[in-house]
């Protein structure tokens, strides 16, 4: 028989202002099996707590029924109560008269009543909870991060200082990412390179870190803490341990006419290649897709030129195994190619560039020398226009968010400009400036008032060729919506970033979930900003949003921090609210008929199949059988099964369905 | 009909729908007292027997609500809740059962003033239809009764 507690809260005024608690109190004390009820003006409170804890001491008490605020507030408060005073905090139950009640509900008896009835259903949820243990799984303390931008760099670097291991991949032939293209960054016009590249080189020579470079994850199994990853070294067609990084076989490769993705596309690479000089790991790869050898059966210059006979045609993708306890995912994004646009001509004018390409024109290591020269006959502009939200903040485009960097790499786009080209005239096209950042707005008003940079807030409609000239038609909406016409020289488009190509897939692969623009969603935007609704699994830098570097830093050292916290206990505990397949004595063995409905439901591929056998190992029946570590507490399993033996621990057939007929017997 | 009070069940997941009810608490906005949320972790665990046994214990109206169609905290609940209430509309009108008692709905956790919405225009639309006792009628009537016919 149940001796259930039912203890009302007034929560100050908060809901003894609606409710008349009192009564509902006293209406809980008539149902069956409440041997104890009272209303108290702060159950939360330290005397409030007490009484709780007394009452399971002195009466003897199997269940709790709290009736105060959301559970989503002080569950755990109550259940630690609970625990302290030697009752299992499973036993206890919340009903939130608070939110649900008393606050949406004007005074008067039907909210007394409605309480009442809230209580009563939780009273006979009660006597069917069970007593449940947390559940404990151990730790693998090695982190896996997947992607090598500054995101994955900086989270790298911080786990393996904290003592850890960490295998950090990277699908290009170098890590450094977006950063490493970069010319100069706001707000400081620091060079890019010289910042990151000392980074590149610690990760390379961390004893703690395992770099797969030309890698990607093939599939991930498990679950926090004891993930097991595969990943595919794709082939570099080179062995790594003979080559000497010389660079010989880059200079007599034949296939030279190749664009570099490093620049963008204005500059070209050979068919072996080592995308930049300073690229970590600094020996270079073949593109299959463009060698000669590959592509056509003969060529193998490289093969002859090596001093070391590094080279290796027949090298095949490798695939390595490794178990993980946590990851991070640090895959960053892409912007917006010019062919995007068709109101600016579809990609077709050369001149029109994006932004990433403008910084491989004024990086010192790029196509140009830093020089800034248009791309169709390497002039240099005396006049430039830069397009902010091109494609941003634009519904019609389907990308209605702010990309969040250009206002500022514009800013930093026409400075820079200024101080190449003397007497060069640059015009900013923009809606807003959005320049919220440590020292963000005085480096726009330092583009606009010590460099001249002319900003004029409109949109363009229109970029049409004319004589060799880009002919921008744009607005002044400051003047009046004057129409506004510059013939330019080169035109640079902030266009939009956006999530990467293959992000859905690798979100999918790693069962954590994405918004509708492609970006890995954080588990709750403000306070779990590096969590993702997958447990163990973290987000650094701009997978998960448009991000400035200094962001994606943090994020990733708060990344980092999360895997060192999961990382500095030996075992995990986890809520037991799983998924429980039902076991019965023999001959029956459990009410499962192994129509394995259920795996297919399964979010989480948490539900195996097991086979009962008998002494003799014949095979009795196939059951369904659920991984408490992978299982997350859906439930959707418990819906589909069609024989019911799939029940979920604390939302369970008996539960939910005395919840329904308590509720509506005496509603 | 104006006088009567319809009992509507709520069926909620615990992650977006019990949240945005939270919120509509949280921002004192009002509505009608006339339903009784029961807690899911998802609602992808709704087994739609449950509205069934609501239905036969005196329930005036459903809701069913959970995460938007991308943001179920279990990545696909609400998927699977979505398609089995599509082959269960079906069976309720197999059944004779007036899927205009039930609301399906989706009410994100930032969604407070929508809840607020979606209670009160069911309470509405429920007080409308009346008081829902054809299928009590049928479950609750004795098994000598029933014609063999």
């Amino acid at each position: 028989m149940s001796k259930i507690g039912v203890f009302v809260c007034h929560c100050g005024e908060n809901i003894s202002a609606t409710v008349d608690c009192a009564k509902v109190a006293e209406a809980a004390s008539k149902y069956d099996g409440v041997t104890f009820s009272v209303d108290y003006k702060y159950m939360c409170s330290d005397p409030g707590q007490s009484i709780i804890k007394n009452a399971i001491t002195e009466k003897g008490l199997t269940g709790v029924v709290v009736a105060s605020c959301s559970p989503r507030m002080h569950e755990p408060t109550f259940r630690k109560a609970c625990a302290e005073a030697g009752l299992n905090p499973y036993m206890c139950e919340m009903a939130n008269l608070r939110e649900h009640c008393s606050w949406v509900h004007e005074k008067g008896e039907a909210t007394t009543e409605k309480a009442i009835d809230l209580v009563r259903i939780l009273v006979e949820k009660v006597k069917y909870n069970q007593s449940l243990d947390a559940i404990k799984v151990p730790v693998t303390k090695k982190a896996l991060v997947i992607g090598g931008g500054i995101a994955g760099i900086q989270a790298s670097l911080d786990i393996a200082n904290a003592g850890h291991k960490v295998i950090l991949i990277e699908k290009d032939p170098s890590i450094g990412g977006h950063m490493s293209q970069l010319s100069e960054t706001f707000p400081t016009l620091d060079c890019s390179q010289c910042i990151l590249t000392p980074r590149m080189v610690e990760v390379a020579q961390h004893p703690n870190i395992t770099l797969y470079t030309y890698a990607e994850l093939e599939s991930l199994d498990g679950f926090i803490g004891n993930f097991k990853a595969k990943i595919r070294k794709k082939s570099k067609s080179i062995d790594e341990k003979l080559c000497t990084g010389c660079g010989l076989c880059t200079t007599k490769c034949p296939a030279k006419k190749i664009p570099s993705e490093f620049n963008e596309g204005l500059g070209n690479r050979t068919a072996i290649y080592v995308p930049f000089p300073q690229a970590v790991p600094n020996k270079p790869v073949i593109d299959r897709i463009h060698c000669t050898y590959y592509t056509k059966g003969k060529c193998r210059i490289c093969e002859k030129v090596c001093p070391t006979q590094a080279i290796r045609f027949d090298q095949e993708d490798q695939i390595v195994e490794a178990e993980i306890g946590a990851i991070v995912l640090a895959t960053g994004f892409t912007v917006k190619q010019t062919d995007f646009f068709p109101e600016y001509g579809y990609g077709k004018y050369p001149d029109i560039i994006t932004g990433l390409q403008f910084e491989r024109l004024a990086s010192a290591s790029g196509p140009t020398l830093g020089e800034i020269r248009r791309p169709s006959d390497g002039k240099i502009p005396e006049k430039i226009v830069f397009v902010a939200c091109a494609g941003s903040r634009d519904q019609a485009k389907g990308i209605p968010y702010c990309s969040k960097i250009c206002c500022m790499y514009i800013a930093k786009h026409a400075m820079l400009y200024q101080h190449k080209v003397h007497g060069g005239k640059s015009y900013v096209f923009y809606m807003d400036i959005r320049a919220g950042g440590k020292m963000y707005e005085e480096f726009v008003r330092r583009a606009i008032e010590d460099d001249g940079v002319n900003y004029i807030r409109g949109r363009i409609s229109r970029i049409y060729e004319k004589n060799g000239k880009l002919i921008v038609n744009g607005a002044d909406t400051l003047l009046g919506a004057m129409p506004v016409e510059i013939e330019a020289d080169m035109v640079v488009l902030a266009t939009a970033g956006v999530a990467n190509d293959g992000a859905e897939e690798l979100a999918q692969k790693l069962h954590v979930s994405y918004d509708s623009y492609h970006f890995f969603a954080e588990a709750h935007p403000k306070l779990k900003p590096v969590e993702t609704n997958t447990a163990g699994i973290f987000l650094a830098g701009a997978c998960q949003a448009p991000r400035d570097i200094p962001e994606s830093v943090s994020m990733a050292s708060g990344a980092a921090a999360k895997v060192a916290g999961l990382f500095s206990q030996d075992e995990l505990t986890r809520e037991p609210l799983i998924a429980v397949v039902n076991r019965q004595a023999a001959p029956v063995y459990s009410s499962c008929v192994g129509c394995f409905l259920c795996v297919s439901a399964c979010p989480y591929q948490a539900i195996e199949k097991e086979e009962i056998k008998n002494r003799a190992g014949e095979l009795i029946k196939s059951v369904a059988k659920v991984n408490p570590g992978l299982c997350q507490g859906c439930g959707t399993c418990v819906a589909f099964c069609r024989t019911k033996s799939i029940d979920i621990q604390g939302y369970t057939h008996e539960q939910m369905y005395s919840e329904v007929v308590a509720l509506l017997n005496e509603y | 009909m104006a006088d009567f009070e319809p009992k509507i069940v709520a069926f909620v997941c615990n992650w977006c729908t019990y949240a945005g009810a939270d919120l509509t608490g949280t921002s004192r906005i009002k509505y009608a007292s006339n339903v009784r949320i029961v807690r899911f972790p998802c609602t992808g665990r709704i087994d739609y027997m449950l509205l069934l046994k609501a239905f036969a214990e005196g329930a005036d109206g459903i809701i069913v609500s959970g995460c938007h169609p991308n943001d179920c905290h279990y990545t696909s609940g609400n998927f699977h809740a979505r398609r089995r209430w599509i082959m269960f509309r079906s069976l309720c009108d197999f059944m004779g059962i007036d899927t205009r008692r039930i609301k399906f709905s989706w009410v994100s956790a930032a969604e407070g003033a929508k809840w607020a919405d979606i209670v009160n225009t069911t309470v509405a639309s429920i007080r409308e239809l009346g008081p829902y006792d054809d299928y009590r009628k049928v479950a609750n009537k004795p098994v000598e009764e029933v014609s063999h016919g």
